[in-house]
């Protein structure tokens, strides 16, 4: 029997042992990591203080990169403003609980609400319900059904990231005297507009180089499926000479299997900015020469434009008195010349 | 230990009989299988020839099959146990998480790996205790922890991908050993392991002996609780070498890993002539459906066509090795 015990001993304290190390280990502190966020310039007349407002902010669970900068983002720009008081709800990806959350933020009589809806149809209702009840909506990047639900929109333009990523990539194969290109576009998941609005722009805007699309795959937004359609698509294509990935969160997972594949005989534009990508470009050591804005930093300008709004106050430069209705951000191409102006808007994936 | 040995015996007694019959019988089912493999792979070679069956695709398609042929390794005996569990693909996310945080990084990568493979053991034992011990039915209790292993996941990494910067880690398994890939090595080493195990040891006998009837397998003097918690740790543990895997394919590690491993590996198991009710079973069918469904997904690539086509071929292949293996068995059953 001893032995029995002996085992039994040993077993057991291996298994505390083991479940010690592992909680040890779930930690993703990093040592004095200083948190980046995209914030709106504090100069002009409109940087002056002014009366208090309160903001009351609903969004998406931050359950990727993109979403976590936008979150963060927002409440980086609330703080910058002292007369600024800021409510913000817990991101969730349930549509009924968002709505509540937004209702709550109504009852509370917030001054001036800003919704990034985890999806614009269902929350148009509530978007209305707001602005019915006297408080002026920002409706952020995923738009509302109708323009009732809002008293301004400010999102990103898909189809100019298309666009902008085709422009740049035709113009670097006419300076490289590329005749016939093969070009590569790792999408994201096919059945979503954005993706669709996406790959149309940059058809277009190659069409209008007179090149076309060769091998395409789609991945799922996700590192994981990044990296395996990108290994196929390597395979099916022994010479590339520019490769499009449409989102920088499956870049790395696309960027794993370009060095699997110890390829680099062409460029990659990567989309949505993330840090990791602009950190490669400034570096100019791989196949990662540009990426395609789809910034979070709109989070930022959102909360900007909300105080403005309750403050009754205009964008500075415009001649309009009132802050517009709509606003889209532009897709700017970050490459290693300009890269530094925007490593503030750069998000961790 | 004298036990186990006495039971050995007891299981080999019949065997004279039933083997030589069902042997052919899988031999034949093995080779409707392998011969749905050969035309794909003619498919491909004819479709691009100058491409598909050269050694840089075969190796490309080899490290794609590398994680979801382990985590189907663990699904075979599991199902041949006569249980299955759906919660691989969040096991998988989970270990790749826990073993890529920033803290398990700093230890360095013998522990990232350690890590990897005792979350992968620990949540699988998790799900057979509560199937053996706590009476809880394999499809209730498996997604259980489809949910909650994920939803943990979620926790630990905020929803964020963890890049890993740790080089050792990613210098070493994404490196090669003898002209082949590292993560060739590991599937062929975790296939050549399953396969003993299941097939020439007393413990691969019993998992036969409590899926083709449990009640008889405890009679027969098998301790079928501890069998069947232990079969679900395997299974959990072969979840913690794919999790190594794909943190060493991506470069990182994410709660979106591993997405679906469950439907994947439970498809490469069932038209690899595993019986989804228990007790009857390979390995090689299980990497052949694995490997069908890999050379699959290569041939749509590389002609750029739409995967929504795929996954329609997908489910027919399914369909088509399941009724193509029921005919030739039973063919085979009228000739005896």
């Amino acid at each position: 029997m001893p032995s029995f015990d002996r085992r039994k001993f040993l077993w057991g304290s291996t298994a505390v042992g083991a479940s010690a190390v592992l909680v040890g280990c779930t930690s993703n502190e990093a040592p004095g990591s200083t948190n980046t966020a995209a914030v709106a310039g504090q100069t002009g007349e409109n940087s002056a203080p002014g009366a208090p407002v309160t903001i009351g902010f609903s969004a998406p669970a931050a359950d990727h990169g993109w979403m976590a900068a936008m979150t963060k983002n927002a409440r980086a720009q609330a703080e910058q403003f002292s007369e600024v008081t800021f409510k913000a709800t817990e991101g969730t990806n349930d549509v009924n609980q968002q709505i509540a959350q937004v209702e709550t933020l109504i009852n509370e009589a917030v001054d001036v609400l800003v919704i990034l809806p985890f999806d614009g149809k269902a929350l148009t209702a509530v978007g209305k319900q707001a602005m019915d009840a006297g408080i002026p909506v920002i409706n952020v990047d995923r738009v509302f059904d109708t323009a009732l639900a809002y008293r301004t929109w400010i999102g990103g333009d898909n189809y100019r990231m298309g666009v902008n990523a085709g422009n740049y990539i035709g113009q670097q194969m006419k300076a490289k005297n590329i005749a016939n290109p093969v070009i590569g576009e790792v999408a994201g998941i096919d059945s979503l507009p954005l993706t669709q609005q996406r790959s149309k722009g940059f058809a277009d805007a190659l069409a209008g180089h007179g090149f076309k699309v060769g091998p395409r795959v789609s991945a799922q937004f996700t590192p994981e499926s990044g990296e395996q359609q990108t290994a196929n698509l390597l395979q099916g294509a022994p010479k590339l000479d520019a490769l499009w990935n449409h989102d920088d969160d499956q870049g790395i997972g696309v960027l794993a299997a370009i060095d699997s594949a110890s390829r680099s005989e062409f460029i990659m534009v990567g989309g949505a900015g993330s840090k990791n990508m602009m950190d490669l470009i400034k570096a100019d050591s791989g196949v990662v020469k540009a990426t395609v804005l789809y910034s979070p930093s709109m989070a930022s300008s959102a909360i900007a434009l909300a105080r403005l709004l309750g403050q009754s106050k205009g964008l500075g430069d415009l001649a309009e008195h009132e802050v517009p209705a709509s606003i889209t951000t532009y897709s700017a191409v970050v490459t290693k010349e300009n890269v530094d102006q925007y490593m503030d808007v750069g998000f961790d994936s | 230990m004298a036990a186990p040995e006495q039971t050995a015996v007891r299981a080999e007694t019949p065997a004279p009989l039933a083997p030589t019959k069902s042997a052919s019988r899988l031999d034949l089912r093995l080779a409707g299988l392998l011969g749905v493999l050969v035309l794909l792979c003619v498919v491909g070679y004819v479709t691009r020839p100058e491409s598909f069956l050269t050694e840089a695709n075969i190796s490309t398609m080899l490290r794609l099959a590398a994680a979801i042929g382990v985590v189907s390794v663990g699904m075979t005996f599991v199902i041949i146990s006569g249980g299955i569990d759906l919660s691989v693909g969040s096991i998988v996310a989970l270990a790749s998480v826990w073993a890529t945080t920033l803290a398990t990084q700093a230890y360095g990568p013998v522990v990232m790996v350690l890590c990897a493979l005792l979350v992968g053991l620990a949540c699988g034992m998790v799900n057979g205790v509560l199937i053996s011990y706590g009476k809880i039915v394999p499809f209730i209790a498996t997604l259980a922890m489809y949910a909650s292993a994920r939803g943990l996941a979620e926790r630990i990494s905020g929803r964020r991908t963890q890049v890993v910067s740790e080089t050792g880690f990613t210098d070493f398994f994404r490196g090669d050993f003898l002209g082949v890939p590292i993560l060739i090595w590991m599937l062929a080493l975790v296939f050549a392991v399953g396969w003993v195990l299941l097939n020439r040891t007393t413990f691969g006998r019993r998992t036969f002996a409590v899926g083709g009837n449990a009640e008889a397998a405890r009679l027969a003097g098998i301790d079928v609780k501890r069998h069947t918690a232990l079969v679900y740790g395997i299974a959990g543990l072969c979840c913690g070498i794919a999790a190594i895997m794909v943190i060493a394919r991506t470069t990182s590690g994410a709660s979106t890993n591993g997405l679906f491993y469950e439907l994947d590996a439970i498809a490469a198991v069932v038209i690899g002539g595993t019986l989804l009710s228990g007790g009857r079973g390979t390995l090689i069918g299980t990497l052949i459906g694995v490997l069908i469904f890999t050379v699959l997904n290569s041939i749509f690539t590389q002609n750029n066509l739409d995967t929504d086509i795929q996954n329609i071929a997908k489910g027919v292949i399914i369909v088509a090795a399941v009724l193509l293996q029921r005919t030739t068995s039973r063919r085979n059953a009228d000739k005896t």
